[in-house]
């Protein structure tokens, strides 16, 4: 185990990158400390399988170097890197058994048979697969196929890191949340270094401990999930996370006053005057509808009762805003006016979280 | 649920009972008909039961021209299966030469037999054929006409080089459509060369291979044009295979009753044997799957 650094790492899979845009993954400097779950998000081909394959070392970097602790691996192959991974859409060795599939890493590995057999029987426990260990492989559905490229991704007990490359995408949502849960207590008892792949919001902020998030090649921000909620570096966060993601409104921002479509609001920091498109965000969490005269005023276009809360769609000067009322709070489609909640409004400039000063 | 009973439907089966009637089954009963008759000439023909094919089971010519051509095809599944699969392992797997192999892999399957067999007879020969002339100036003792050695191995090269790119385009067809994923993680779990092939490459390939051999079986074991006209069976009888052997007894002797008794057999083998081997290579993937 090791902590894994990346240094003015970035890679293009053209040969000669001219701009920044050949890129698919933008230069970057991160420390991935030993033993911790992280989730890398964004949406698909934001370059999160990229950085993945270059860590496993299936992929070489053009630019940067990754070191484990102290030793520079940019050129080692996977085999020395001792690095686990597990695949989007399930790989198994067909014409294996599960048992042979789930040794196989090992038994390469020149491991002693007697502790292959401990330790296949123990992942299989794990796994739920105890009662199919001599079945072959290729009759199995998705599901277990997957289940066995899991396994097999956590059999070796010393690797470095282990990497989940959408590893839940084929699996069934109830199943789905129980391999998550496995996941995760396996991560707390074995304190491997695990990093999971997802574009689900709710798979990122369950499994892991600290989210990175990226969005068109570059790291947008790392963060816990509560970060990640209450203070988005960038407005692709506010919007990617959340359900539904962040409003964001034009503004124009003068010390510790904005003004929104000719209403001024109280940010309750001082941002000085920011240059660019500058953007509040406020999570619809904080936004509520009221029918008191002050407020930015809004048209409710329906209110969707979703169980645990309602969501409001309303329009502001043409623009959709999204309000969340809780239990008990009284909303109702002739109330206009939206109020945010003081301190939970970010303010941005070109897409960037600023940060505001004591006024 | 009730099922409307109308057997006006029969009718729709017709036109495929024609069909099959006029492709096989009308001119394999002409075959079928000779087999069990004799004649004296003038067109004059009378019952013969099961003679000829008495006669032909327990004929040595028969059994000579069998196991040479049994000896053939077994040869030849040896050599291109692999070699195939080898040539396949090692193409380009993209890119501008990957197109180029591909064109220059399939160009000896466009050549018509006869053409590819009149290439070998001359570029045998002695005389004026570059390998015949080049092999007997570096003091090899080689001559396809009265050696039946070199006539066999003439035969197998020339089948080898016509015959081997179909199954490496096959086989490469199937390679292509392993996802990279599988590769990846092998390198993850560190399997070696062997292993991806072993375990990965070879699965993949199984579906396809089955068609390559059984195609490369039945067609070996029909092969006519290319030793005909490369060795015209000979020399003696060395390379007269079942085909060769039945054109000489039909047309050349003019024996219809054995001919046909014996067409019918030929069939039968290459029909038993293909389900063999179909059976055996499916069974053996249901008996993976279990």
């Amino acid at each position: 185990m090791a902590r894994i650094t990346l240094q003015k790492l970035a890679h293009s899979y053209m040969p000669h990158p001219k701009s920044e845009a050949d890129f698919a993954l933008k230069e970057l400097n991160h420390v991935w400390e030993d033993g911790r779950a992280y989730a890398l998000l964004g949406a698909s081909g934001c370059g999160k399988t990229t950085l993945l394959n270059i860590i496993s070392g299936l992929v070489r970097p053009s630019q940067g170097r990754v070191l484990f602790g102290d030793r520079d691996v940019t050129d080692a192959p996977t085999a020395e890197r001792n690095i686990a991974q597990v695949f989007q859409f399930p790989v198994v060795y067909d014409t294996m058994t599960v048992e042979d599939n789930l040794a196989f890493p090992l038994r390469n590995r020149g491991m002693d048979p007697a502790y292959i057999h401990t330790r296949v029987q123990q992942i299989a426990r794990m796994i739920g697969m105890e009662e199919v260990l001599k079945r072959k492989a290729r009759g199995l559905t998705a599901d277990a196929k997957q289940k066995i490229s899991l396994g097999r991704g956590m059999v070796r007990e010393d690797v470095n890191a282990i990497l989940f490359d959408e590893p839940l995408t084929v699996i069934d949502p109830h199943m789905k949340w129980e391999l998550r849960t496995q996941l995760k207590s396996l991560h707390q008892q074995f304190g491997h270094t695990m990093i999971y792949v997802t574009h689900d919001q709710t798979e990122a902020l369950t499994f892991a401990d600290r989210v990175v998030v990226m969005h068109d090649g570059r790291v947008v921000q790392i963060g816990t999930p509560q970060e990640l909620f209450e203070t988005p570096a960038h407005t692709f966060v506010g919007y990617f996370i959340g359900s539904p993601g962040m409003n964001l409104f034009d503004a124009t921002v003068e010390g510790r006053f904005a003004t929104v479509a000719g209403q001024q609001i109280d940010l309750g920091l001082d941002y000085g005057r920011p240059l660019g498109r500058v953007q509040l965000g406020v999570r619809p969490e904080y936004v509520a509808l009221t029918d008191e005269p002050s407020g930015l005023p809004v048209r409710v276009n329906r209110i969707e009762d979703v169980g645990r809360h309602r969501i409001v769609r309303a329009d502001f000067d043409g623009r959709p805003v999204n309000a969340i009322a809780h239990e008990g709070q009284a909303v109702s489609p002739a109330m206009g006016r939206l109020v945010f909640a003081p301190g939970h409004i970010n303010v941005y400039a070109d897409d960037w979280r600023l940060q505001g000063r004591a006024a | 649920m009730n099922k409307t009973v109308n057997q006006k439907a029969w009718f729709l089966v017709l036109p495929v009972l024609v069909l099959v009637a006029f492709s096989a089954v009308i001119p394999l009963m002409t075959v079928v008909n000779y087999s069990v008759q004799d004649t004296f000439g003038n067109n004059d023909f009378f019952w013969a039961g099961f003679d000829w094919f008495d006669e032909m089971i327990h004929s040595d010519r028969l059994h000579a021209a069998l196991g040479r051509q049994v000896l053939f095809s077994a040869i030849i599944l040896a050599i291109e299966v692999p070699l195939g699969i080898f040539i396949a392992l090692n193409m380009p797997k993209k890119g501008f030469w990957s197109s180029v192999t591909l064109v220059l892999m399939a160009l000896p399957l466009l050549i018509p037999w006869n053409v590819v067999g009149t290439i070998w007879q001359i570029f045998g020969r002695v005389d004026i054929g570059l390998l015949g002339h080049a092999l007997a100036s570096l003091g090899f003792d080689y001559n396809y006409t009265n050696d039946a050695l070199d006539a066999w191995a003439t035969v197998i090269v020339m089948d080898v080089w016509h015959w081997t790119s179909l199954v490496a385009l096959l086989c490469y067809a199937g390679l292509q459509s392993i996802p990279q994923a599988y590769y990846q993680a092998a390198r993850i779990d560190q399997a070696t060369r062997w292993k991806v092939f072993r375990y990965i490459e070879l699965p993949k390939m199984s579906g396809v291979l089955l068609i390559a051999i059984l195609l490369r079986f039945m067609d070996s074991f029909m092969i006519y044009t290319e030793p005909f006209v490369v060795t015209g069976g000979g020399p003696g009888n060395a390379t007269t295979f079942l085909s060769i052997d039945l054109v000489k007894m039909a047309v050349g002797q003019f024996d219809l009753g054995p001919a046909a008794a014996f067409s019918i057999m030929y069939f039968l083998v290459i029909l038993l044997v293909s389900w063999v081997f179909y059976t055996v290579m499916t069974n053996f993937d249901k008996e993976e799957g279990l």
